[in-house]
């Protein structure tokens, strides 16, 4: 057991347990904050693969700006306790056995492929540079693009935000 | 040195559990959030493979996915306002005008 | 016992970089509050404590005493387990990112171990920083929410949408100093400002980036709440906004959080526009006499503390200042004679004397400016810094294309 499998294996059960408490948490404050836990999480995760720059963004980006965002529309539309409505027999009978399938399902695909080997000694190109190379030379109209989603994003949250004149 | 499947199978759990949450609860709020937990697990996903194939286009990809959640959440959240504002309720079973 | 040192020589160097980085920063920051009532008093043309100790230097001792010895209740119908977080996520948060910033250049030796004088040396330093500092929001919108009361509520709204806001001006006005370092690693940033040692200060980030500095310090004010941007806990409108149901030890943790994110921020300024641990003045031997002015500034500050101290109303007084001034002057003369204290001390004195230039001036912009409005506020953020920041990379990233980095 090296020191790198006992760190991987104490974030990957904090994640497994924040994305389990989001699960069974009743209120929405306490979801988002198990949610957190699973991304700082991941974001450990990630330091520990090498990809320091996607850790950091993860943080940056998840943490500080959408789950804040979350928590922020929690706070102003003052979300109450989850109410227990059971329309739904249908999720109720066949969710659980069917998500624990899917789960298994994948997690056997994973094991039974075995480990991945590929000969590259892993985490030799994780850079900052190498990073911002790629991103500005070869995938440089994908990133344009996404400052067009970016653009459209805002343009309707503000339409959608917006209170009808009169009302 | 942790073995890449050991990363695959956690996203699978990650993304598993996601789907549970999507599929029971009730809050649109909460729902929302377990979109984020799915496309976090894919994130892990293109990191693990990133690190495996010693190649840097998984980490790219994870930018796009970051890119396009955030985006997914200034949306989102809008409609969420706006499901609030017209309905008094964020329990999804009570938007149901069209439904039979 | 040796053996043992030498094999686990990290972690327990490490672990005693921590304990003296907190025990510094926990007593600057109590000094940090005296300093601040002291520097407003004087604003305001008032004395400012003084009962406690001589020139009240107790006084930070004697509020810590009555930060503990408050009763501390808890609200009704509070959300328990969030409004215990709120303070400790808040605290621990600001005390994690001065982990990162680097406090001098020249690595010290502790038992043949050599170390750097900082805690963590990281290649994404000011990248880890920021992310600590986007966390920070949990704990002030946290501590809103929890309270089960109004005008948190409101405190922690108007703080979440305000962090939010300035976030984005924070990280884009800083993009043309990592542009001209090529680094996000801090030690790099402030050698790359020192490429040209025969400019001295002229060669510091702040004059090429003179609108990313303005864009940054203003977003960085706003970012720990401080006036005139200190909206979350506006008294005459919030009552005590985000912390107003906090009490006691809870209330002092939120206090010590502001004031070490302060402190941050100040070093923040320092490394990425003011040369961090780099002289003011060039290399060379007309300028050798500059390697005595921490001498030259200890020296002044014990006699005129023991000149003081003599003329001091009480008794206490004429014991205790005169002793710091001779603390100091014992230690301004180990500099004069001992060539190699000074020339380690160097990089760290010029470290903190800019950081306390910068604690001065946060001060002097909360007793000279009124508070913003909340609409205003968030004009500047989105129409003023936000444009401009993003004006200056362009600027910066077309002067790299056509002059080169340096």
């Amino acid at each position: 057991m090296t020191a790198q499998l006992i760190i991987f294996f104490v974030l990957a059960g904090l994640a497994v347990i924040g994305a389990v408490s989001l699960i069974f948490q009743r209120h929405p404050i306490h979801s988002a904050l198990s949610l957190i836990v699973v991304m700082v999480a991941l974001a450990g995760l990630y330091l520990l693969l090498g990809a320091e720059f996607v850790a950091a963004v993860q943080i940056i980006v998840y943490g500080g700006a959408i789950m804040v965002l979350f928590v922020l529309v929690i706070m102003l539309l003052n979300a109450g306790v989850e109410e227990r409505t059971n329309f739904s027999k249908l999720a109720a009978t066949a969710g659980i056995p069917l998500a624990v399938a899917l789960t298994a399902f994948l997690a056997a695909t994973i094991a039974k492929s075995g480990p991945v080997t590929t000969g590259v000694r892993p985490g030799s190109v994780a850079s900052t540079q190498g990073l911002a190379t790629m991103l500005f030379r070869e995938f440089v109209y994908p990133f344009e693009l996404t400052s067009f989603l970016i653009l459209v994003a805002i343009l309707g949250a503000l339409v959608l935000a917006q209170r009808e004149k009169g009302s | 040195m942790v073995p890449t499947h050991y990363y695959l199978i956690l996203s699978a759990i990650l993304f598993g559990l996601g789907v549970v949450a999507f599929v029971f609860k009730r809050n649109v709020i909460t729902i929302f959030m377990s979109i984020e937990l799915m496309l976090n697990a894919v994130n892990l996903a293109f990191v693990a493979f990133s690190q495996a194939f010693g190649k840097l286009d998984g980490q790219v990809f994870v930018l796009f996915v970051i890119v396009v959640a955030a985006a997914e959440a200034a949306v989102g959240l809008g409609i969420i306002i706006l499901i609030a504002r017209n309905r008094q309720s964020l329990n999804v079973e009570r938007v149901n005008l069209l439904k039979l | 016992m040796s053996a043992f040192f030498a094999q686990h020589a990290f972690w327990i160097v490490t672990i005693l970089k921590i304990i003296v980085l907190l025990f510094v920063i926990l007593t600057l920051d109590a000094y940090l509050t005296w300093f601040e009532r002291k520097v407003v008093a004087h604003i305001q043309s008032r004395w400012g404590p003084y009962r406690v100790g001589p020139h009240g230097l107790l006084q930070p001792l004697a509020d810590g005493l009555k930060f503990l010895f408050k009763e501390d209740p808890t609200p009704a119908g509070v959300d328990k387990f969030v409004y215990y977080l709120a303070p400790f996520l808040a605290l621990s948060l600001a005390l994690t990112s001065l982990a990162v910033i680097p406090f001098g250049p020249d690595p010290i030796r502790i038992f043949g171990y050599e170390t750097n004088f900082g805690v963590a040396d990281l290649n994404i330093g000011l990248l880890i920083l920021y992310a600590i500092t986007a966390l920070g929001v949990y704990g002030v919108a946290l501590a809103g929410w929890s309270s089960n009361s109004k005008y948190p509520l409101l405190g922690g709204l108007r703080s979440s949408a305000q962090m939010m806001s300035y976030e984005l001006a924070l990280t884009l006005s800083v993009v043309g100093v990592l542009l001209m370092a090529n680094s996000f690693n801090l030690r790099d940033i402030i050698a790359a400002q020192g490429r040209h040692p025969n400019l001295g200060l002229l060669g510091w980030n702040i004059f090429p980036q003179i609108l990313g500095f303005f864009c940054f310090f203003v977003a960085a004010v706003a970012e720990t709440n401080r006036a005139p941007f200190d909206l979350p806990e506006a008294e005459s409108e919030l009552v005590a906004g985000f912390h107003t149901e906090y009490a006691s030890f809870k209330f002092a943790m939120f206090f010590i959080a502001e004031y070490t994110s302060m402190v941050t921020v100040s070093c923040l300024c320092t490394i990425l526009f003011f040369g961090g641990w780099l002289s003011p003045f060039p290399s060379g031997p007309i300028w050798g006499w500059t390697h005595f002015l921490p001498t030259v500034f200890l020296g002044a500050l014990g006699l005129y503390l023991i000149w003081d101290g003599f003329h001091y109303e009480t008794v206490f007084g004429r014991i205790v200042l005169p002793g710091i001034g001779t603390v100091f002057c014992a230690l301004a003369a180990l500099l004069a004679l001992s060539p190699a204290v000074n020339a380690f001390i160097q990089g760290p004195f010029w470290f903190f004397s800019k950081v306390l230039v910068f604690l001065f001036v946060y001060v002097w912009v909360r007793g000279t400016l009124p508070r913003f409005r909340y609409d205003q506020l968030m004009t500047i953020g989105w129409k003023l810094l936000l444009p401009v920041s993003i004006g200056n990379v362009l600027l910066t990233s077309f002067a790299i294309l056509k002059w080169g980095a340096s």
